[in-house]
């Protein structure tokens, strides 16, 4: 397939994104990738981006890394909650990015394609701590724990207006690494059910059944930690 | 306060629940909701995690010198596979 083929370079609604049209000058004259592209001047999209970088400009590839390091930190961090792991995953995910990237033919976004790499990195990681996940299909699917219990427990005691960062964090931290992935895709990065089925290969629906799952039991852990506190 | 349990009615409408959020309609003007306290409760629960949710901080950029680590790794693989 030639490599000028148009691709889609569509913007996920995540609220981190930097995934946006970039300007063909954004790289500093220290070589550095550029963090924030200008709108003004002669612009490039990120469809020319990839096709240069795909063609071996290595200018081209560090404007990719300034445009998605940010998101695809994030979502190592957020997965493995260690600053450290996190950048060894971000390096080894643009490290695989920089050899697949002729392998990327346009059928998705490219933020959504680097995104999907990206968590695979993340899994294989997780699978080698000794997680119990050798597949996507396998952290979309629990198989010790189908979800939450559906008893509502005690009806006073309410979420609303109480819960506090640290607190989300630590029970996000705590969620199965299936039901952490969803939860922080869609919730925390913003993505949508539909580029969260394209990038875990799963269906809309497993997408959303494994949100409400993922909620289910931070709701529940969250209660936890309130009745603790005595509330 | 009076006893509120969870009935069949509220089994029913929380195994539609993943798709009723999902799908972005209001869950809260369905019918069962409207009668029913424990499920209002818990979809106020729910709005209120996805909010917190959205509500954390970002994560800052990785180091500045992650870049350099990466531009030191694409060479040093260049140069290994120059070497085969």
């Amino acid at each position: 397939m030639p490599r000028s083929r148009m691709v889609k370079t569509a913007r996920p609604n995540g609220r981190n994104g930097e995934e946006n049209c970039v300007a063909s000058s954004a790289e500093s004259s220290e070589g550095k990738p550029a963090e924030k592209m200008a709108a003004s001047g002669p612009t490039a999209t990120d469809s020319d981006v990839v096709a240069r970088a795909q063609a071996g400009d290595h200018a081209a590839f560090a404007l990719l890394y300034g445009l998605n390091k940010r998101r695809v930190y994030s979502l190592c961090l957020r997965m493995v909650n260690s600053v450290a792991e996190a950048e060894d995953l971000t390096q080894e995910a643009f490290l695989q990015l920089h050899r697949k990237i002729g392998t990327f033919r346009g059928d998705s976004a490219f933020s959504t394609w680097l995104h999907r790499l990206a968590v695979n990195v993340v899994l294989m990681h997780l699978r080698k701590k000794g997680l119990a996940l050798t597949s996507l299909d396998e952290a979309m699917e629990p198989t010790h724990d189908d979800g939450p219990g559906r008893s509502f427990g005690a009806p006073d005691l309410r979420l609303t207006g109480s819960i506090d960062r640290l607190a989300l964090e630590r029970a996000v931290a705590d969620l199965p690494a299936g039901y952490r992935l969803i939860f922080v895709l869609h919730d925390i990065e913003g993505y949508e059910h539909n580029e969260i089925a394209t990038m875990l290969e799963c269906s809309i629906g497993n997408s959303k059944s494994q949100l409400h799952k993922a909620r289910l039991k931070l709701r529940e852990a969250l209660r936890t930690s309130l009745e603790g506190q005595g509330r | 306060m009076s006893e509120e349990r969870n009935t069949k009615d509220c089994r029913e409408f929380q195994a539609q629940l993943a798709d009723l959020i999902g799908s972005g309609e209001d869950a809260k003007n369905h019918p069962h909701v409207k009668k029913c306290a424990l499920c209002r409760a818990l979809l106020a629960d729910l709005e209120t995690i996805a909010e917190a949710a959205r509500q954390l901080l970002p994560v800052g950029p990785p180091k500045e010198d992650l870049w350099e680590r990466i531009e030191s790794a694409i060479e040093q693989e260049k140069g290994t596979e120059n070497g085969k």
